[in-house]
């Protein structure tokens, strides 16, 4: 049952259609459409082109970096790969069973238990019965909730609503991986055991997409970059030539030895 | 630690196109009711939720439901049959028995509104079928609605009422109720998503529904005419099929008809726009 992770990505561009304000109501649509200018109110619509005419193929192995300013379309990118945001045009291929890290919250809700939280998070993931009782050992155990497992987020302390965050997020092992970097946020302050098992899923996915700036991370887990200019693809190679382009200087040192990959 | 957790739901093959054909919008609209329905039990976690959720912390928790129905049905009971002049243990089992049956039809059209654009946050950070916000919504309103039954079921057992076994035929009316209800969370979760302004029209067309149908009056306080007359009333039918078995009012066939025409009329408009809107939803929460 299990292929080879793939994904095809051809001619892809994604607009996002801005309703201002009252632009959005009927109020509006019924008045356009009565004084006949419906035509060209539906023109008139501000449309943010977030990415166009994207092209990219990955096979199983590959562990793309998406780089690029604010806005440049990096998390719609990941959005599209993950069947969020239906491509306007251009086609979207994804084999393979996918887990996309875009969101911290998914499913987190502050005035459940943290037993209610994980049950929710694996029903979203669609597991079975006694996978749900797996995943609940698991997690319980990475956040080291021990009794306050049956007590709702909202009392938990901070350090503890992000172990729990990040135990469910790690959880569950894809075939592709599409990563935000909020997960690697704090990066220096994580303990060793976090950053064990995120590699440790990393490199059990065969497919790795993840969009950050921290050129360090890129450098140890991509083999190849993507770059995002303004929804184009300005650049896209191999990880240290298309980083160095980015940059605009060389790279200041070369990978460390226990890098992924 | 760890485990070889994999992800089931999230289909492992997913191809979309910007042009999509007309077969192949109802394919992906198909796959989305049939992905939803797969997860029920994530849709039936959801619902319960929202309920414990909702009476957090209070001491009766859900029963606040049934004690706010029994109080405002004993009131209003007492009152109206004061007013139209009529019997109260003739009356009192009907207006407990519609005010129930009322209150679920108006509150699920009312959270059916929200159905897409509450779970924004998830909608935008996984891909997941649409119907289960839908099953969702069903599951929180039946939920409310059994804890109200318990009202009829005292009300009937103090003025010694047994519906007898008519009652059987009230379950094909809860069988449309359950289909008319998630074809209206599609329809109005993508539509207010879209247009914000529908919820306040939904909520006042509710209002008046509520006084044109016989919910605290009593249809046998018609003319004759304007009897004939209410199955024209969409709302009329489809609190007919439940209540009339109950009650054992001897419905006529229009009322029937006029249910399944306006619930299969409903079905078509809502699987029409949600085949063409299912892919815009998410922009539009």
């Amino acid at each position: 049952m299990k292929e080879t992770a793939q994904i095809d990505i051809e001619d892809l561009s994604v607009w996002f259609p801005l309703y201002h304000g009252s632009a959005r109501s009927l109020k509006k649509m019924a008045l356009a459409a009565a004084t006949g200018r419906l035509g060209r109110d539906r023109r008139e619509h501000v449309v943010v082109r977030a990415l166009r005419d994207v092209n990219l193929t990955l096979t199983a192995g590959d562990r793309l970096g998406l780089v690029g300013a604010n806005g440049a379309g990096k998390t719609t990118l990941l959005r599209a790969l993950a069947g969020i945001y239906e491509p306007v045009a251009g086609r979207i291929r994804v084999q393979g069973s996918l887990n996309a890290l875009l969101d911290a919250s998914l499913g987190m809700n502050m005035e459940l238990t943290g037993r209610e939280n994980i049950l929710l998070r694996g029903l979203y993931a669609g597991l079975s019965k006694p996978d749900l009782v797996r995943l609940e050992d698991d997690v319980a155990e990475f956040a080291e909730l021990s009794d306050f497992i049956d007590l709702p987020v909202r009392i938990y302390s901070t350090g503890m609503v992000v172990r729990l965050g990040f135990a469910m997020a790690t959880a569950i092992k894809p075939q592709i991986l599409l990563m935000d970097e909020w997960i690697l946020a704090g990066d220096a302050a994580f303990m060793e055991r976090a950053r064990v098992r995120l590699e440790t899923m990393v490199r059990s996915a065969e497919i790795l997409v993840l969009s950050t700036h921290m050129t360090t991370i890129i450098q140890d887990w991509c083999t190849r970059v993507l770059w995002l200019d303004q929804g184009h693809v300005r650049a896209d190679g191999p990880a240290a030539e298309v980083l160095e382009q980015y940059i605009g200087k060389p790279l200041p040192a070369p990978a460390p030895a226990d890098a992924l990959t | 630690m760890s485990t070889a957790l994999s992800p089931v739901s999230q289909q492992s093959h997913l191809e979309l196109h910007g042009r999509m054909s007309f077969a192949t919008r109802h394919y992906w609209a198909i796959s989305d009711l049939v992905g939803g329905l797969r997860l029920w039990r994530l849709g039936l976690t959801l619902g319960w939720l929202d309920i414990r959720l909702r009476y957090r912390g209070s001491m009766l928790g859900p029963f606040w439901l049934t004690i706010s129905t029994a109080v405002m049905v004993a009131a209003l009971g007492f009152l109206y049959s004061e007013l139209f002049k009529l019997d109260v243990a003739g009356y009192l089992p009907f207006l407990a028995l519609s005010q129930v049956l009322w209150g679920f039809l108006a509150s699920m059209v009312s959270e059916a509104c929200t159905t897409f654009t509450e779970p924004e946050a998830v909608i935008r950070s996984t891909r997941m079928p649409f119907t289960v916000f839908s099953i969702r919504i069903l599951v929180r309103n039946a939920l409310a609605l059994a804890h109200n039954v318990v009202v009829i079921v005292v009300v009937f057992m103090i003025f010694r009422m047994w519906p007898g076994w008519h009652l059987l035929l009230a379950l094909p009316g809860l069988a449309i109720w359950t289909i008319d209800s998630l074809a209206l969370t599609l329809l109005l979760g993508a539509f207010c998503a879209r247009f914000r302004d529908i919820q306040p029209i939904v909520n006042s067309i509710m209002q008046i529904g509520f006084f044109v149908t016989p919910v605290i009056w009593k249809p046998d306080q018609l003319s004759p005419r304007a009897t004939a007359l209410m199955p024209l009333n969409p709302f009329y039918d489809l609190l007919e099929v439940v209540r009339g078995p109950i009650l054992n009012s001897g419905m006529s066939h229009m009322t029937w008809v006029g249910a399944l025409g306006y619930s299969l009329l409903l079905c078509l408009i809502s699987w029409s726009f949600f085949v063409y809107a299912r892919g815009r939803i998410t922009f539009w929460v």
